[in-house]
C-alpha cells in the first residue's frame, strides 16, 4: 500500500483506508485546479498583451511596481508553503493535533501577512500614482490579474478556519485529512501562481 | 436603502406593463411571449398540487443524486428550454419572410433579442444540457459504476444550470435580453452602446452555465479514469465513453475564458475599467481571442459526444462490432487537441497578417482529417452489417449524409480567402446550423431514443419517431440550405429586414422548413405522451429492447436504483455481447453485498436558488441582494462540509430480492428475434446470435 495514488503527500501506510479514499478526491482536485490553472494562463496571456499595449498614457509599470515590497510578499507567501509543509508532514506522520494545529496557524498568519502588504501596495499605488484600474487597459489587467490571486488567497484563509473548526470538532478523522490535503494543494499552488506573477508581472515589469 | 435590495428593476420593465403603455403588434408579441411563460410556470404550479406531485417531485427527483435522475433532468430541462428556443427562431423566419416590404412582426432591436436568445439558449440551455443529460445517464452505467465520482457536485452543476435558464427566462418578462447575440461582442454590448441590463443578462447567464459546465467536466473526467469497474480497461471503454472523454477535458481547460471574457465585460460595463472599451488601452481583441478560446472547443463540446452516440447506434443497429474502434479513439483525440488551434478562423477578417492567417486555416482544414475517418468507419461499420433501420438509424444515416455537406461546407470558410467573402453572412448562419442540428440535435434525438427504455422502462412509440424524422429531416433541408444560397447572394447575418426581391422566396422557402422542425417538435412531444400511454404493450423489463452491446443493457429496464447487482465481468469492448454469448448475462449471484449510495440532499437546490438569485441581482445592480446570496451560497457549501451522514446503506437482501425480480421477468420474457424488436412480444430479451 506503498504506492502513489496522486501527486502531492501520500499518506501511504500510516492511514490506508484514507489513502485509498484520496486516489480519487484528491485526483478530482487536482483536475480542477487545472482549470483554476487554465483561467491563470489566461489572464497572463491577457496580460502579456495589454501591459505592452494598453498603458494609454497612464503609467508605465516601471513607474509604479515596488521591488521590495513585492519581494517581501514573495517570502511571506514562500515561507507559508513551507509551514504548510511542515503542516502536512504533522498530518502524516503526527497523531499529536498541536504540531498540525501550530503549523497551520503560521501558515495563517503568513498568509495574512500576503493580503496585508498586497493591499498596502494597491493603497501606495492609487494614492501615489492615481493608478487605479480605470485609469488604462494595463491596469485593468494588473489589478485583476493580482486580485483574482488575492482573492483565492483569502478564500484559503476561509478555507484554514473552516478547517480549524472541523480539527476541533471531529479531531482528525479521513474526512478531515482529505480536505486538508486537498487545501495543501490549493495552497501550493496558489504559490506558484504568485511565483509566475512575481517573475512575470514584476521581475519583467521592472526590467531595463 | 431600498435601491440597495431592488437596484434598477422598476414597474416600467414588467413585459406587460409595457405593452400596455405601447400597445404595438411588436410589444404584442413579446407581452405574449411572456403570458406564455407565466401561464406555463401556474399550469405547471397547479398540476403539481392537485395531483399532489410536490413531495415526489422533491424526494424523487430534485434532491436525488443519482445520476441518472440527474441526467433525465437534464434533458427535460433541455427539451423545454428547446421549445422556447424553436419558437423563436419560427418568429425570426416569420419576421424576415414577411419584413421584406414593410415592417413585419417585430421591431428591429426586437429582431436582435430574439437571435441573441434564440443562440444563447440553443447552445448553453439546450445543446449542452442535452449532451450533459445523457453523457449523466449513460456512461458510468457504460462503465460498470454505480455513480460519478463526486454525486453532490453533479447536483449542483445541474442546479446551476438550470438557475441559468431560470435566469433568461425571467428576460421575458423583466427587462430585456442582450441585443448583441449569442457572442456578445464588446464594444456594442459595452455601457456605451447597451446601456441596459440586457448584457448583463447574457453574462450571468454564461457565468452560471460554465461553472456548471466546468464542474461537471471535473466529475466525468474523474469517473471515467477511477471509477471503471474491473476489467474495463480503457480501450474496452465503449466509444462514447471516449467522447465523453475527451468532451470533459475540453470543458476543464474551455470554460475558463469564457468566464474570464465575461467578468471582464462586466468589469467594463459597471467598473470602468478598460478590457475591451475603445480608447484608454481597451482593446476589442482581447474578447474575440478570449470568447474565441472558449468557442472553438465549445463546438467540438458539442459535437463529440453526438459523435459517440452515432458511434453506439450504428454499431448497435448494425448488429456488429464498431468498425475501428481504434482510429475513432485516436481521431477523438486528435480532434480534441487540434479544437485549441484553430480559434482564429471565426476573425479571419479582424486584421492579422495573411500568413497568421493561413496558418489557422490549415489547422482548422486538418480537423478534416479525423472527422472523415470516422465517417469511413461509420460507413464500414453498416457494411455486411444487418442493418435495421430503426428512428435512430434513420437519423444516423442522415446524418452522415447531411454532416458531409456541412463538412466540406466547413472547409470553405476554413479558406480566409473564400472566408472574407462570406464572413457573417447566412452562409455562416447555414454552416453552423447545418453542423449544430443535423450533428448534435439529431444525434441527442437519437441517444433519447435509444436509450430511453432504460431509463423509464418502455420503448418509444416507433411510428411517432418516424413522424418525428420526416417533419425534421426535410425541415432542416428546407430551413437552412436557402441560406446557402442568400448567403452567396450577399445576405448577411442578423439582419432584419431584405428588401431585395430575389430572396423572397428562399426567406418564405426556410420558414417553411422552420415551421417543419416545429411540428417536427409536437411530434416528439405527441410521442412521449402516447409511449406513456401504451407503456404496457412497449414495457421491456428484461432490459436488453436492442440487442445492445455494452454494460448498460445489463440490468432491467429501469435500471436498478444501483445500476448492478454485482461487479459486472468485462472481458472486451462490446461487454454484454460477450456476456450474452457466454450465456452469463442473466445469471444468478452467489452472494450479494451491502451497498452504500449517496444520501439525497437540498443542499444542490439551495445553492442553485441562492446562486440564480445573486446572478438575477447582480443583473439589476442590487447590490446588498446579490452580496447575500453569493455569501448565502458560501454559507452553504460550508455548512454542508460539516454534515457527516452523507451515505445510506442498501441492505444485501434489498439488493438481491430486487436481482431476483428481474431474473424472474427475465424468465418470464420470450427471447425475440431483431424481426420482431417493434412488436409487443419485445420485453426485452434478446435472441441468441446464431
Ligand atoms: C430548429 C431549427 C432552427 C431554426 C429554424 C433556427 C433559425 C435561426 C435563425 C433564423 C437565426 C438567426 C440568423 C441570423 O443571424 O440571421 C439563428 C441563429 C442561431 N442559431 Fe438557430 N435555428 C435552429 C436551431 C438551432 C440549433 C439546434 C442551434 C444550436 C444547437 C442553433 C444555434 C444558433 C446560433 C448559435 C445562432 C446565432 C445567434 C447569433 O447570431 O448570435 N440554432 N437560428
Ligand atoms: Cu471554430
Amino acid at each position: 500500500m506503498s504506492d502513489v495514488r496522486h501527486p502531492g503527500l501520500n499518506l501511504g501506510t500510516t492511514d490506508s483506508p484514507v489513502h485509498d479514499a484520496a486516489e480519487e478526491t484528491v485526483f478530482g482536485f487536482w483536475v480542477l485546479m487545472m482549470s483554476d490553472l487554465a483561467l491563470f494562463a489566461v489572464l497572463f496571456a491577457t496580460y502579456a498583451a495589454m501591459s505592452v499595449h494598453g498603458i494609454a498614457g497612464g503609467p508605465a509599470p516601471v513607474e509604479i511596481f515596488d521591488l521590495k515590497s513585492t519581494l517581501w510578499q514573495t517570502l511571506a507567501l514562500l515561507a507559508s508553503s513551507f509551514t504548510f509543509g511542515m503542516a502536512a508532514l504533522a498530518l502524516k506522520y503526527d497523531d499529536d493535533r498541536r504540531a498540525l494545529s501550530l503549523w497551520l496557524g503560521a501558515t495563517f498568519v503568513l498568509g495574512a501577512l500576503f493580503l496585508g502588504l498586497e493591499a498596502r501596495d494597491w493603497a501606495r499605488m492609487v494614492t501615489e500614482h492615481g493608478a487605479t484600474p480605470q485609469v488604462s487597459g494595463f491596469l485593468s489587467i494588473f489589478y485583476l490579474l493580482t486580485g483574482t490571486h488575492f482573492v483565492h488567497v483569502a478564500a484559503g484563509l476561509l478555507w484554514m478556519l473552516v478547517m480549524a473548526a472541523q480539527l476541533a470538532i471531529f479531531g482528525l478523522d479521513g474526512a478531515v485529512k482529505l480536505r486538508l490535503m486537498r487545501l495543501a494543494i490549493y495552497w501550493h499552488l496558489l504559490d506558484v501562481v504568485w511565483v509566475a506573477i512575481f517573475s512575470f508581472v514584476f521581475l519583467s515589469g521592472l526590467a531595463p | 436603502m431600498i435601491g440597495l435590495f431592488l437596484g434598477t428593476l422598476r414597474w416600467d420593465d414588467v413585459t406587460f406593463v409595457e405593452f400596455w403603455r405601447t400597445p404595438d403588434l411588436n410589444n404584442a408579441i413579446a407581452a405574449a411571449a411572456a403570458g406564455l411563460l407565466v401561464l406555463g410556470v401556474v399550469a405547471t404550479l397547479i398540476l403539481l398540487t392537485v395531483r399532489g406531485w410536490w413531495r415526489p417531485l422533491w424526494r424523487d427527483w430534485l434532491t436525488s443524486l443519482d445520476h441518472k435522475k440527474i441526467g433525465i433532468m437534464y434533458v427535460a430541462l433541455a427539451l423545454v428550454m428547446f421549445a422556447r428556443a424553436v419558437a423563436e427562431a419560427n418568429v425570426m423566419r416569420a419576421h424576415q419572410a414577411t419584413a421584406a416590404l414593410d415592417a413585419g412582426l417585430v421591431a428591429p432591436d426586437h429582431f436582435a433579442e430574439l437571435f441573441s436568445t434564440h443562440g444563447t439558449i440553443m447552445i448553453f440551455l439546450v445543446a449542452m444540457p442535452l449532451l450533459t443529460g445523457i453523457m449523466n445517464f449513460v456512461m458510468p452505467l457504460q462503465i460498470g459504476a454505480r455513480d460519478v465520482s463526486f454525486p453532490l457536485l453533479n447536483a449542483i452543476s445541474l442546479m446551476l444550470t438550470a438557475a441559468a435558464a431560470g435566469l433568461v427566462m425571467v428576460s421575458l418578462v423583466l427587462g430585456h435580453f442582450s441585443t448583441g447575440g449569442w457572442s456578445g461582442y464588446p464594444p456594442y454590448t459595452g455601457a456605451d452602446i447597451s446601456p441596459g441590463e440586457g448584457p448583463d443578462y447574457w453574462i450571468w447567464a454564461l457565468t452560471l452555465s460554465s461553472i456548471g459546465s466546468t464542474l461537471t467536466g471535473m466529475n466525468f473526467a474523474v469517473t471515467l479514469y477511477k471509477r471503471r469497474v474491473q476489467g474495463m480497461h480503457l480501450f474496452r471503454m465503449p466509444l462514447f465513453c471516449w467522447t465523453v472523454l475527451c468532451t470533459s477535458i475540453l470543458m476543464i481547460f474551455a470554460m475558463a475564458p469564457l468566464t474570464l471574457a465575461t467578468l471582464m465585460l462586466w468589469l467594463d460595463r459597471h467598473a470602468g475599467f478598460h478590457f475591451f472599451t475603445v480608447g484608454s488601452g481597451g482593446d476589442m481583441m482581447n474578447f474575440a481571442n478570449l470568447f474565441w478560446l472558449f468557442g472553438h472547443p465549445e463546438v467540438y463540446i458539442l459535437i463529440l459526444p453526438a459523435f459517440g452516440v452515432w458511434s453506439e447506434v450504428f454499431s448497435t443497429f448494425s448488429g456488429k462490432r464498431l468498425f475501428g474502434y481504434l482510429s475513432l479513439v485516436y481521431a477523438t483525440m486528435a480532434i480534441a487537441v487540434l479544437s485549441f488551434t484553430v480559434w482564429l478562423h471565426h476573425f479571419f477578417t479582424m486584421g492579422q497578417s495573411a500568413n497568421v492567417n493561413a496558418a489557422f486555416g490549415i489547422a482548422t482544414m486538418l480537423i478534416g482529417v479525423p472527422t472523415g475517418v470516422k465517417v469511413y468507419d461509420w460507413l464500414l461499420t453498416m457494411m455486411f452489417g444487418r442493418v435495421r433501420l430503426r428512428v435512430p438509424m434513420l437519423f444516423a444515416n442522415y446524418f452522415l449524409v447531411t454532416f458531409l455537406l456541412g463538412g466540406v461546407t466547413g472547409v470553405l470558410l476554413a479558406n480566409p480567402t473564400v472566408d472574407y467573402g462570406v464572413h457573417n453572412s447566412l452562409f455562416l448562419v447555414a454552416h453552423f446550423h447545418n453542423m449544430l442540428i443535423p450533428g448534435t440535435l439529431f444525434a441527442m434525438l437519437a441517444a433519447i431514443h435509444l436509450w430511453f427504455p432504460k431509463a423509464f422502462g418502455f420503448r418509444l412509440h416507433e411510428g411517432w419517431g418516424r413522424a418525428v424524422f420526416w417533419l425534421m429531416a426535410p425541415g432542416f433541408l428546407l430551413a437552412f440550405m436557402p441560406l446557402y444560397a442568400m448567403g452567396m447572394m450577399g445576405g448577411m447575418r442578423r439582419t432584419a429586414y431584405f428588401s431585395d426581391p430575389l430572396f423572397r422566396p428562399w426567406l418564405w422557402a426556410a420558414e417553411a422548413g422552420a415551421v417543419l422542425i416545429l411540428a417536427g417538435f409536437a411530434a416528439l412531444v405527441v410521442q412521449i405522451v402516447v409511449s406513456v400511454r401504451r407503456r404496457d404493450a412497449l414495457a421491456v423489463p428484461a432490459g436488453d429492447p436492442w440487442d445492445g452491446r455494452s454494460l448498460e443493457w445489463l440490468g432491467p429496464a429501469p435500471a436498478f436504483e444501483f445500476n448492478f447487482a454485482g461487479e459486472p465481468k468485462v472481458e472486451d469492448v462490446d461487454a454484454f455481447t460477450a456476456l450474452k454469448a457466454q450465456g452469463e448475462a442473466y445469471r444468478r449471484q452467489e452472494t450479494y453485498e451491502d451497498i452504500e449510495m449517496p444520501r439525497n440532499s437540498a443542499v444542490p437546490v439551495v445553492i442553485g436558488a441562492l446562486a440564480g438569485l445573486a446572478a438575477f441581482a447582480m443583473v439589476w445592480q442590487a447590490w446588498a441582494t446579490a452580496a447575500l446570496a453569493f455569501a448565502g451560497v458560501w454559507a452553504v457549501v460550508i455548512g454542508r462540509s460539516f454534515v457527516r451522514d452523507t451515505e445510506r446503506t442498501i441492505p444485501a437482501a434489498e439488493v438481491e430480492a430486487a436481482h431476483r425480480a428481474w431474473l424472474a421477468d427475465v424468465a418470464a420474457a420470450t427471447p425475440v428475434h431483431r424481426r420482431d424488436e417493434l412488436t409487443p412480444e419485445n420485453r426485452g430479451l434478446a435472441e441468441e446470435p446464431l
